[in-house]
């Protein structure tokens, strides 16, 4: 189990987990050009959320499915209550509701739940490894699920009309509201839609981590990481970039800096990409015009 | 895209000063503000003490923050690593190599200045959110440093570092909780004195100018990178100073004391206080150090979410803060005064 192979493998399964929160970012930063500092304490309040809806009896995939749709309003009325009145405010003004949100969700999962490490159940067969010894039943699993996740972001975007609306509203608000979309409602929606992605990504990489209030606090950093090396005004590059960092977070750590450095591994990649490849892989280089 | 840019800074435009009076009674203000300074070392009791020590620390750190997120207009969110790794070089050049701690202090302030410059320096080349990211990536990542086995001959690992507070020096007849008091806010007021000079001076006004229209920066010849560069290893360097001055008042460092929350916290500090405003540093420092014991008095089991609440509702109600407020009832009360003043037969 301890083979180059194997390592990455579990860095694809973990690479899922970021690739799917880098995705949740960059929609919101495509979008309104801001970095959602609180998407991860989101993910683990909603996790917290189907921890509660297992515990009172539910079966899981009922839990996961009304989960995600609490997720996706939670995201919803965030937008329209704290942000659409800060639509023109400075960055500063952002970032400081950003950190509020973090402060106030992740205090809250913590009161409401308590601060105890908990265990969170997988329906995946957690026996025998698969596939020869590479693979844990849950590892399979929770890649199929983000991989699904995100095709269906991908279909969604590409071939509904409400995608292509939401696209424009996001590349160009001016236009977009002249042609009769939304814009306001239509950033509404990326927020659900973001919130809903970092709930799969949260239930799906909790039996690994185990639940506590800072659950995603590591997994938020190595998805700003992915999104920076693929770029983060590129949704399909942001999730190449959090697959990458998944399997580099897992060589690294099992041959290069062992796992008490593994944070610091993920700052060294922003550094990294800042210094050689500031657009990221897959991203646009800006050119800002007077 | 340019047209965003050039959207004015609105939170963190400047106050429109005028100069300030240069009567006889603005020169009685400066003992003053000493003598009241000074006086709570005499006055209460050593738990006070300790906590407005605190508040006088904290005001440092924030005041270095507020330089490079209020006047440059670029944000960090990982202040607290700077604030750590001056901590913590003080402790280990006390516990490890026997300096004084005065000593240790511009030790501290260089080697988190040479830290800030090399974050600064592959993040500000860059405009944008990059600094904020990195930033907060340094300040999730530092507590895993300070525990790593590699550094444990010095940092001790997760047990910390103990250093031993100092007697005041020359015999005089202070405690050492005294000392540490007046020690700190001597450091503190000659660090906002200068700091308050360097903002008035051309480097300060070139710092707002890149906040407020970059572009025009440019085109006026600034190098951007360079002064963002600088600054932010400046407001390291200050935020480092405090960190020193933590470590020997509270005589201990530990890697658990330099969470990411603390990076948050004195961001937190920053916005209630006042953005842009050199006093706001100081009712940041206050904020940060009595509002949580406030807090867990209202909000029992959730502190925190209370201290969310409060950034929120500064962020839409008070964005520029208690400096900014106290600064709009001055105005007025002085817009009065000249009313009352330019209507005869009142």
């Amino acid at each position: 189990m301890e083979g180059l192979p194997h390592q990455i493998v579990a860095g694809i399964a973990t690479g899922g987990i970021y690739a799917s929160v880098a995705l949740a970012l960059v929609m919101i930063y495509q979008a309104t050009h801001h970095v959602n500092f609180a998407q991860g304490e989101m993910a683990t309040f909603s996790t917290y959320i189907a921890l509660t809806l297992i515990q009172a009896g539910l079966p899981y995939w009922v839990a996961f499915v009304v989960t995600v749709a609490v997720s996706f309003v939670i995201g919803v009325v965030v937008e329209r209550v704290l942000l659409r009145p800060m639509h023109d405010a400075p960055v500063l003004a952002h970032v400081g509701i950003f950190i509020g949100l973090l402060l106030v969700i992740s205090n809250l999962s913590g009161w409401i739940f308590d601060y105890t490490v908990k265990a969170f159940p997988t329906p995946f067969d957690t026996g025998a490894p698969m596939l020869g010894g590479l693979v844990s039943g849950h590892e399979l699993g929770s890649t199929a699920v983000t991989l699904a996740v995100l095709t269906l972001v991908y279909l969604f975007f590409r071939h509904t009309s409400l995608g292509l609306a939401m696209r424009a509203a996001a590349y160009n608000p001016v236009s977009a509201r002249l042609v009769g979309i939304r814009v306001g409602w239509m950033l509404a929606l990326g927020w659900g839609l973001a919130a809903a992605i970092g709930a799969v990504a949260g239930i799906m990489v909790a039996p690994v981590v185990f639940l506590e209030p800072n659950m995603m606090l590591g997994i938020l950093l190595y998805a700003f990481a992915g999104a920076l090396l693929g770029g983060i005004d590129n949704p399909a590059g942001a999730v190449a970039g959090g697959f990458a960092v998944g399997i580099i977070e897992n060589i690294g750590g099992a041959y290069l800096v062992g796992t008490e450095l593994k944070l610091t591994l993920a700052l060294a990649i922003i550094i990294a990409v800042l210094l050689f490849k500031p657009s990221g892989l897959f991203g646009r280089v800006v050119v800002s015009r007077v | 895209m340019a047209a965003e840019d050039a959207v004015p800074v609105e939170v963190v435009a400047a106050p429109a000063r005028p100069d300030a009076p240069t009567d006889s009674l603005a020169w009685l203000a400066v003992p003053a503000m000493v003598l009241l300074a000074m006086a709570p070392a005499f006055l209460v009791e050593s738990f006070r003490l300790f906590q407005l020590t605190s508040v006088v620390i904290y005001a440092v750190a924030i005041l270095g923050l507020n330089i490079v997120t209020g006047y440059n207009g670029q944000i960090s969110l990982g202040h607290g690593a700077f604030y750590a790794v001056g901590a913590y070089t003080t402790a280990i050049l006390m516990a490890s190599f026997g300096l004084p701690y005065w000593a240790t202090l511009p030790v501290s302030a260089a080697v988190c200045g040479a830290l800030g410059w090399g974050i600064g320096f592959p993040a500000l080349r860059l405009g944008g959110l990059y600094l904020a990211l990195t930033t907060f990536a340094l300040a999730v990542a530092v507590p895993q440093v300070l525990k790593h086995d590699a550094l444990e001959t010095w940092t001790g690992g997760v047990q910390g570092v103990f250093i031993a507070k100092p007697d005041a020096p020359f015999g005089l007849p202070l405690s050492a909780d005294q000392w540490m008091y007046l020690f700190t806010v001597a450091i503190a007021a000659a660090i906002f004195v200068l700091a308050r000079n360097l903002l008035r001076s051309r480097i300060g006004r070139a710092m707002m100018a890149i906040r407020d229209q970059p572009t025009a920066a440019e085109a006026m010849g600034m190098d951007l990178a360079a002064l963002k560069t600088r600054t932010f290893a400046l407001s390291a360097t200050i935020t480092g100073v405090a960190g020193a001055l933590s470590a020997v008042a509270v005589e201990f460092v530990s890697p658990d004391s330099f969470s990411v929350n603390l990076s948050i916290t004195l961001f937190v500090g920053m916005i209630v206080g006042g953005v842009a405003s050199i006093f706001g540093a100081v009712f940041g420092g206050l904020f940060v150090v009595f509002v949580p014991n406030l807090a867990e008095d209202i909000a029992g089991a959730a502190p925190g979410v209370l201290y969310g609440a409060i950034l929120i509702l500064f962020v839409f109600v008070l964005p520029t803060g208690f400096a900014g407020l106290l600064r709009r009832v001055a105005a007025s009360a002085r817009r009065t005064t000249a009313t009352n003043d330019a209507t005869p037969g009142r």
